[in-house]
């Protein structure tokens, strides 16, 4: 068995009884990399030289036994977390050669576990996307399926794990950022409750949805991740300031009496057979398990997508007005007035989907059309959080679909945003609700495509999530398979 | 049309874009089905419904008015296009 499939609660068992070294670990990822990136194209910054030296730090933190949580191990970052002397583009031409003073809150903390950072993953421009093919810099492919998208925005977040170049990774969720890649590309990820994870370093896109969260090759690998980037931030005003539990230790309650709820709405139109047929399977899994299922509704489900595509933009428009030219980014050649270096350095700097949201934002916002659209969708955001309060009084979970199909071919989607957009309908309203989504993977296409499973939980209820995937991943038994395509 | 090219350009301004004729032409026809969409949130009565901001409910987080230390301004200047070791430079605005 190479050390690079290995997944990270094992590797750290090998790493502190001795039997393997973190530059070893790090030399393997990295000839992985080698191996197939050519073909994945998961990364836009690999860090060689910098994984190693953070690898031969952690072997001397073990040998005196030692280093923190996650010593040795290496991960990679979605290009959106700022890391100190490292490049972040955001996926964004106008970034291109942006180098943070500062580290993200969420990348110090996995440094101060000892993990090994490797670099940077492709995702879409901002956040901005479905398919991860909005990136400045290539559009990843999907491990399982070469030909396909692995999803969005936080894709190479996706495909880095699903292909083993690297142990686990990280990204952040807007809309459905970690969960629907998570569930394109066969990994499991989880959008932790808005708050739980500091946002401070991390590029924002819409402040009141965004969340860092992990994405991992199984589910007590994600437990571990979340423990780390967890808790309260001084420096982000949102983050909460209530205690982090032992996430771990959430894994082996089991789901008898768990009270899961499975919302109608999100089984109705539009969702394939296929992915409904291995959702259910999972679903009668878990009552075998000895869940008690509760049939319940979401009625404004169908109206997430029309309030994010207001809210994002909006806060987006407002978020990407700090791209002026001045203080970072890309600016204009000789600009002769100030109004020409904003304008020039902006539509140069930006791509089509960024700038198209930033229209939509800046539309909605503005005057006379601002009732009609932006409080509107605050107004629905309030229906579908209420949807979500009374679905949880009679429930402990819900699980449903990630998406209501599977990957699709690279440029199928190209010339029609919005059938992009509505890919997002069953994972948006967690954001607009702000409560915790975790996709696990359940099951395959005939084509051979990754299949997700999406449980949600209370505002918090992190190791709920936890529990009921740990236990339906073991009913399960997919976990640990490998793309053959590589 | 919900959305005519002349607003295009407009908004556009406002945003700080410039968009080549080509680009407001699209722009003006992807933006008017995006909104046609979302005119399915005038299906529901809101009149007596709260907007809500942040779905968690944060009231002011105040922190002590302590002096910290703050990012060093050769490090705060150092990914500007162009600065003169002491300010960000810029055309001339009068």
């Amino acid at each position: 068995m190479e050390l690079y499939s290995l997944t990270v609660h094992q590797l750290r068992k090998m790493l502190s009884k001795g039997a393997v070294s973190a530059v070893e670990i790090t030399e393997s990822v990295l000839a992985r990399i080698d191996r197939v990136e050519g073909r994945i194209g998961a990364y836009i910054t690999l860090d060689r030289d910098g994984a190693l030296a953070q690898a031969a730090a952690a072997d001397r933190e073990i040998a005196r036994s030692a280093g923190g949580p996650l010593a040795g191990i290496p991960l990679a970052l979605k290009d959106v977390a700022c890391t100190e002397g490292l490049r972040t583009t955001a996926g964004s031409k106008i970034l291109e050669s942006f180098i943070p003073p500062y580290d993200a809150t969420m990348v110090a903390k996995l440094k101060d576990a000892g993990a090994v950072i490797l670099g940077k993953l492709s995702m879409d421009e901002f956040a901005m996307g479905s398919a991860n093919e909005n990136c400045a810099f290539g559009t990843p492919h999907n491990p399982w399926a070469l030909d396909y998208v692995c999803g969005g925005s936080s894709g190479g977040s996706a495909a880095a794990v699903a292909a083993d170049e690297c142990l686990a990774s990280i990204g952040s969720d807007t809309g459905g950022s970690i969960r629907q890649p998570a569930s394109y590309c066969g990994v499991v990820g989880l959008k932790p409750t808005y708050g739980r994870v500091s946002r401070y370093g991390l590029i924002a896109y819409a402040s009141s949805l965004d969340q860092f969260g992990p994405l991992t090759k199984d589910v007590r690998d994600c437990a571990m991740i979340l423990q780390e980037i967890s808790g309260y931030d001084q420096r982000d005003s949102t983050s909460v300031n209530i205690g982090v539990p032992d996430y771990s230790a959430a894994l082996g309650k089991g789901v008898k009496g768990l009270k899961v709820g499975i919302p109608r709405e999100y089984f109705e139109e539009g969702v394939a057979p296929e992915v409904a047929a291995a959702v259910r399977n999972g679903i009668d899994l878990l009552k075998e398990a000895g869940a008690e299922l509760v049939d319940l509704s979401l009625p404004h489900t169908d109206y997430g997508v029309a309030a994010y595509y207001i809210i994002a933009p909006a806060e987006a428009s407002s978020n990407l007005a700090r791209y002026d030219g001045v203080r970072y980014g890309h600016r204009t050649a000789a600009p002769d007035s100030l109004l020409e270096m904003y304008n020039q350095s902006r539509s140069e700097g930006f791509g089509t989907e960024v700038k198209r949201r930033i229209m939509i934002g800046t539309y909605a916002l503005s005057s006379g059309y601002y009732d009609a659209y932006y409080k509107k969708a605050l107004q629905v955001r309030t229906l579908i959080i209420n949807d979500f309060k009374e679905a949880f009084a009679r429930c402990d979970v819900m699980v449903s679909p990630v998406t209501p199909g599977p990957a699709w071919r690279i440029g199928e989607k190209n010339s029609d945003p919005l059938s992009v957009y509505l890919t997002d309908i069953l994972t948006i309203p967690a954001n607009m609700a702000g409560v915790p989504g975790l996709s696990l993977p359940c099951g395959f296409t005939g084509a051979g495509l990754p299949i997700g499973f999406q449980i949600q939980a209370p505002h918090f209820g992190e190791e709920r999530l936890l529990q009921t995937a740990y236990a339906l991943e073991r009913e399960l038994g997919i976990a640990g398979r490998k793309p053959a395509a590589l | 049309m919900k959305i005519t090219i002349d607003q295009v350009k407009y908004v556009a301004g406002l945003a700080r874009l410039e968009l080549k004729p080509e680009e407001a032409e699209e722009m003006a026809g992807q933006l008017d089905r995006i909104l046609s969409y979302v005119d399915k949130l005038n299906e529901l009565d809101t009149s007596a419904v709260e907007p809500t901001t942040h779905a968690i409910s944060i009231t002011n987080a105040f922190r002590a008015d302590e002096r910290r230390e703050s990012l060093a301004r050769d490090k705060a200047l150092a990914n500007s296009p162009r600065q003169n070791g002491e300010a960000f430079v810029v055309p001339k605005i009068i």
